[in-house]
């Protein structure tokens, strides 16, 4: 990820497809380890490994959210709704059945990918535009039934509060424990679907992004395979809804409207599309955006506005910073940020000599 | 009975007029995808900035009613020609999403550049008429609900007309249907690109005046772009007769829906029908009731 691949020659797929590319990239890999499990943790206020926490959580939608988008090549705007299914289903089980947070989060990730598998089913007969009017009336209408079916929400503009995950005895009470909490599972999302994308699985996801006819004709089921990228994009999407429901302490429908799916949509963009890499710095850089934002405001905001408008156009400032970088990307950079990186790295891989 | 009857008929009345209202915006859409093939998730947004237009120049500038209309007319225009040459000219040839997410970023802008401008909170847009409702047997019509119904199908008749008749629809429809036939008769794609553009700008001006005068200028008012999917897919993307066909039925269903179900389950129906409906209409018949039998299937 960081050394430098000067002057390697791989001779076999075997080599272009391993997890790490040089014996140098497990070493990068443990140096990112004790950073994120060591320093970063042990060093940082509780109040920027909250932020932190926050980048966790969307690190793992924004992966989700790739395998349909960036690599399977079918459009989703509902993601934040599937996030909600997976937050109201573990919050139901931990209220209603006292199950520990394990049982939760995976009942969370599976009912997020049946309900998503479901809302994929129209990817059968349609495509592009006309899947993401789908899953915009699959957002729409899931918020609508949440909201609406007090069994699942407690009633209109309800929240329900979820006990803090345990560790055999230990609450996991502090924004330092959730941190590691987290972590665990960006860690496995990351290599789950770094894996997932080296298999048969991946490979025929990847087909059918590039040439869907052409992928039916080789013999890949399109329709299972679509509905298996909804599935597992979903299951994701649900347990990103727990956990951030973990994260907040409530369940709350507010968390998971369409904002939040356009906002998903924007990390992968911005990061770029089908590349690991790149939903990791796209979460990073939208989760930061406002908080940047904020920060920026309040301490240069006075000298043009009065204190009052500063707190009103914050949000407004946040949106059109936001809506102007995902054109920004789309016309300039399609590629994302993932693209820059690359180009800074082949940029620094003879370096500094240049041949 | 005779009391059901005539609230069944209050809901269809109010449905056809609002509905004729959702056509209005719906043609928008439907000009945009029907030349350019690019879909224009900001829809609600242009509306709004629209009755931003007309709202600033009345209030602030204290213009007559009528120049400020036509400021906003003018303005969205202008506004449309540029959109098209600042953004969408450069996404030509992209894949679907990429025009779907620079359109939502579009909408992101736009919104968060509502409460940039000249004043904050709601609005309203006076027009004169009288906020009397004319009382008719069991029927209960609000003026502007009358006018905007009347405007809608005086603009979905004049864009008709324009299609079918005029040398610049012709050359239209000839974009939409094949560029590179219509570049080798000498049509300047790319100028056509931009005027359909810019009389989207101008259906949302008549928009945005219109649902501003009902439901008051704000961020808010960008809401109404939700309804524009459920009615340009049950009539058809490409059809202005499917907009208005699609609109009155939007209109009646979530009238009626509203009408019987929300006391049962608390509001909402209004935005959640419309949108079961076309879920509908997407499995059994996608192109729409108008539309061009072109959709791929894989």
């Amino acid at each position: 990820m960081i050394h430098r691949e000067c002057g390697v020659l791989k001779t076999t797929y075997e080599a272009d497809m391993a997890l790490y590319p040089l014996p140098i990239a497990r070493y990068t890999i443990m140096a990112l380890a004790v950073l994120f499990f060591g320093v970063i943790p042990l060093t940082l206020h509780e109040y920027y490994l909250s932020i932190a926490n926050l980048v966790w959580i969307a690190v793992i939608g924004a992966l989700g959210l790739n395998i349909l988008v960036g690599y399977t090549g079918q459009v989703s705007i509902g993601h934040g709704a599937f996030m909600s299914v997976g937050a109201y289903t573990a919050a139901n089980f931990a209220t209603r059945l006292d199950a520990p947070w394990p049982v939760n989060l995976l009942a969370g990730g599976l009912m997020a990918a049946l309900v998503g598998a479901v809302v994929g089913i129209p990817s059968l007969r349609i495509k592009g535009l006309y899947l993401a009017i789908a899953t915009l009336a699959g957002q729409l209408i899931i918020e609508w039934t949440i909201n609406h079916v007090t069994f699942i929400s407690g009633g209109v503009q309800a929240s329900i509060e979820v006990p803090r995950p345990q560790l055999g005895a230990m609450v996991l009470g502090t924004h330092r424990h959730m941190y590691y909490f987290l972590l665990v599972f960006v860690v496995l999302a990351i290599v789950g679907t770094l894996n997932l994308m080296r298999s048969r699985i991946g490979r025929a996801f990847i087909a059918i992004r590039d040439h869907d006819i052409a992928a039916e004709i080789i013999g890949i089921n399109i329709f299972r395979y679509k509905l298996l990228a909804f599935a597992i994009s979903s299951f994701y999407a649900g347990v990103t809804g727990v956990l951030y429901t973990y994260f907040l302490g409530i369940a709350n429908y507010e968390q998971f409207q369409i904002g939040v799916s356009i906002d998903y949509l924007a990390m992968i963009i911005i990061g770029g599309l089908g590349s690991v890499l790149g939903s990791i710095f796209g979460a990073i850089f939208v989760t930061l955006l406002p908080i940047v934002i904020r920060y920026a405001m309040e301490a240069f905001g006075t000298v043009f506005f009065s204190q009052a408008t500063v707190h009103n156009l914050i949000p407004a400032l946040r949106l059109t910073l936001f809506g102007t970088l995902i054109i920004v990307f789309l016309v300039l950079e399609p590629e994302g940020l993932n693209r820059l990186w690359r180009n800074i790295r082949s940029y620094f891989r003879v370096w500094p000599f240049a041949y | 009975m005779a009391e059901d009857l005539g609230f069944l008929m209050l809901l269809l009345s109010n449905g056809v007029l609002i509905g004729l209202m959702y056509s209005l915006i719906a043609l928008g859409f439907v000009l945009v995808y029907k030349a350019t093939d690019a879909v224009n998730f900001a829809q609600g947004e242009f509306v709004m900035i629209a009755g931003f237009i007309a709202v600033g120049t009345l209030t602030v500038l204290g213009l007559p009613l009528w120049l400020s209309v036509a400021a906003a007319l003018i303005g969205m225009f202008a506004f449309g020609f540029a959109l098209e040459r600042v953004m969408l000219r450069k996404l030509i040839g992209r894949p679907v999403i990429a025009v779907v997410m620079a359109t939502i970023g579009l909408a992101a802008i736009l919104r968060g550049l509502g409460p940039f401008g000249i004043f904050q909170g709601t609005r309203t847009l006076p027009l004169p008429l009288s906020d009397e409702p004319f009382i008719i047997g069991p029927l209960f019509i609000p003026p502007i609900q009358l006018l905007g119904g009347i405007v809608s199908l005086v603009f979905l008749g004049g864009f008709g007309y324009f299609f079918l008749k005029s040398r610049k629809g012709v050359a239209m429809r000839a974009v939409a249907d094949n560029q590179q036939v219509a570049m080798a008769m000498g049509i300047n794609v790319e100028r056509y690109f931009g005027l359909a553009w810019a009389m989207t700008g101008i259906v949302s001006a008549l928009g945005g005046t219109l649902w501003g005068n009902m439901l008051g200028v704000d961020v808010n008012l960008a809401l109404v772009g939700f309804k524009v999917f459920p009615v340009v897919i049950l009539g058809g993307l490409d059809s202005i007769p499917g907009a208005i066909i699609g609109g009155l039925i939007v209109g009646l269903v979530e009238n009626v829906a509203a009408g019987y179900v929300d006391p049962y389950v608390g509001g909402g129906t209004k935005d959640f029908a419309p949108y079961v409906l076309m879920i509908v209409a997407l499995m059994i018949r996608p192109y729409g009731i108008f539309g061009k039998r072109i959709i791929e299937r894989v």
